[in-house]
């Protein structure tokens, strides 16, 4: 029962990471992924430390991450990427002051034993919520990446298209570092998105493909885990990586 | 005469500190084709970027209509490094019907298998015209046109602007082009404002666009015939 639980879940929040991750290859933001995953340690250490879920003190920590970076642009004008580094590598840096040794491999790379029905059901909720949400504002935030002059005429509000992409982008690595930890959200969100765009004729086809690709890779990967124990998030990220790798033969 | 469509009063930008309009105060009425006129670094990309709100800006902008379409110049629409999206689906941001994109993908002198390809593959001209087509899918009332035929060749653009010439006849549409290429000027505008940070000059071209006047945009004599006939 609980490998099915794990299937589920996994599926959902790979299936929602690879969506969204098509967005965030386009918009050259992969790395970000990663980043943000780092960010989440001291979040995870929390949560491992004090017996709640992971991803609730992922999300927590992301959002004050965030905010920091947020006030460091007003008030230096760095560019963002640069700030990020400076507040992950801190975050990373403190989470390993207090997380305890006996848990860093599971922070690191994710752990899928132990879930329950219910987290199974709130991940699905919340991962088909992102979605939607996604799939809502996709062709708007596509449109913005061509030319946001255009978008902006065509009457799409681009600040709050990049919130609520932001938001989207928060609650999935928060989903994610549950699976494959806080050390490989970036191959969550990049490798299916990369994946599918070789393969694809169309954005349908590439957004959908990372979505399904996505997913894929997570179920592969969480039943490899049931029959060699091997820790699902690695398993996930290599089917993921052969996946990769069949597309650049397929590739015209 | 033709209602007046927009009136810009006094008009002042500043960018980053920086002036880059001054004082600019015109009208357009409905029909005309107001060619904007200038060197670089006149401020011309800037005013239509203005007249369309993405600008802030001191002094009256007032628009007499909202059916309004914008061709941003062509550095700024992203071609190439972007997901595989095809014409097609760069269309249906604007939400019309198939019908209608075709009809206007084949008034543009293009194929209907168009639609297929995808964004990044389409040749500078073909690009062009799509992109012509695409500001024209909701039939605008007034199209915002910067620098349509930047690195097109001179037969490509030749037909880029008999294309649009076709277009403002038949839908009656109201244009403000920018542009370099003094023979549009002669051959389509009915207005010139000739533009370097502040207006130096406004009226018909055959008024307006004396070689003193040239003389005064682009600070070097420049000698230009006109057609005859």
């Amino acid at each position: 029962m609980e490998l099915i639980y794990a299937i589920i879940m996994s599926a959902f929040i790979g299936g929602v990471a690879g969506y969204i991750g098509t967005l965030m290859v386009t918009k050259r933001m992969a790395l970000a992924g990663g980043a943000l995953g780092h960010l989440t340690l001291p979040g995870i250490a929390l949560a491992l430390i004090y017996g709640f879920d992971v991803s609730i003190g992922a999300f927590l920590v992301l959002v004050l991450g965030i905010i920091l970076i947020w006030l460091f642009e007003i008030r230096t004008r760095l560019p963002l990427e640069s700030l990020t580094a400076v507040v992950f590598a801190s975050s990373l840096a403190v989470a390993f002051l207090f997380l305890p040794e006996e848990k860093t491999v599971q922070a690191l790379i994710g752990d899928i034993s132990q879930i329950s029905i219910t987290s199974v059901i709130i991940t699905v909720i919340i991962s088909l919520i992102i979605f939607l949400i996604v799939r809502k504002i996709f062709s708007e935030m596509i449109l913005i990446n061509i030319s946001e002059d255009l978008a902006k005429v065509e009457g799409i509000n681009v600040k709050k298209y990049n919130l609520i992409y932001l938001i989207c982008i928060a609650l999935t690595v928060a989903l994610g570092v549950r699976i494959v930890g806080g050390l490989l959200t970036a191959a969550l969100v990049a490798i299916p998105a990369c994946t599918s765009r070789n393969l694809s004729k169309n954005l349908f086809q590439y957004s959908y493909g990372g979505l399904a690709l996505g997913a894929l890779a997570c179920i592969i990967g969480v039943i490899g885990y049931a029959f060699t124990h091997i820790p699902a998030g690695l398993l996930i990220i290599l089917s993921s990586t052969v996946f990769f790798l069949f597309s650049l033969i397929v590739k015209k | 005469m033709p209602k007046v469509i927009l009136e810009v009063k006094n008009l002042n930008v500043k960018l980053n500190g920086e002036e880059i309009i001054r004082n600019l105060s015109f009208k357009v009425r409905e029909g005309e084709v107001l060619v904007i006129l200038g060197p670089n670094g006149a401020g011309k990309t800037t005013l239509l970027r203005t007249l369309l709100g993405l600008v802030p800006y001191e002094g009256e902008i007032i628009w007499r209509t909202k059916n309004i379409s914008y061709l941003p110049p062509q550095e700024l629409v992203q071609r190439k490094n972007l997901p595989p999206i095809s014409v097609k689906e760069f269309f249906e941001f604007k939400k019309v019907s198939l019908e209608k994109i075709k009809k206007i993908i084949k008034a543009v002198g293009l194929d209907e298998s168009i639609l297929k390809k995808r964004f990044g593959t389409l040749s500078t001209g073909e690009f062009q015209r799509m992109i012509i087509a695409w500001a024209l899918v909701k039939d605008p009332s007034v199209l915002l046109f910067d620098e349509p035929t930047a690195g097109i060749d001179i037969g490509g653009e030749e037909t880029i602007y008999t294309l649009l010439h076709k277009f403002w006849k038949e839908k009656k549409l109201t244009i403000l082009l920018v542009t370099h290429d003094l023979n549009v000027v002669w051959e389509h505008a009915t207005n010139v404002l000739c533009l370097n940070k502040k207006k130096l000059c406004y009226g018909s071209p055959l008024k307006i666009l004396t070689p003193k006047n040239l003389e005064k945009l682009y600070g070097v004599g420049i000698k230009f015939y006109k057609h005859k006939g």
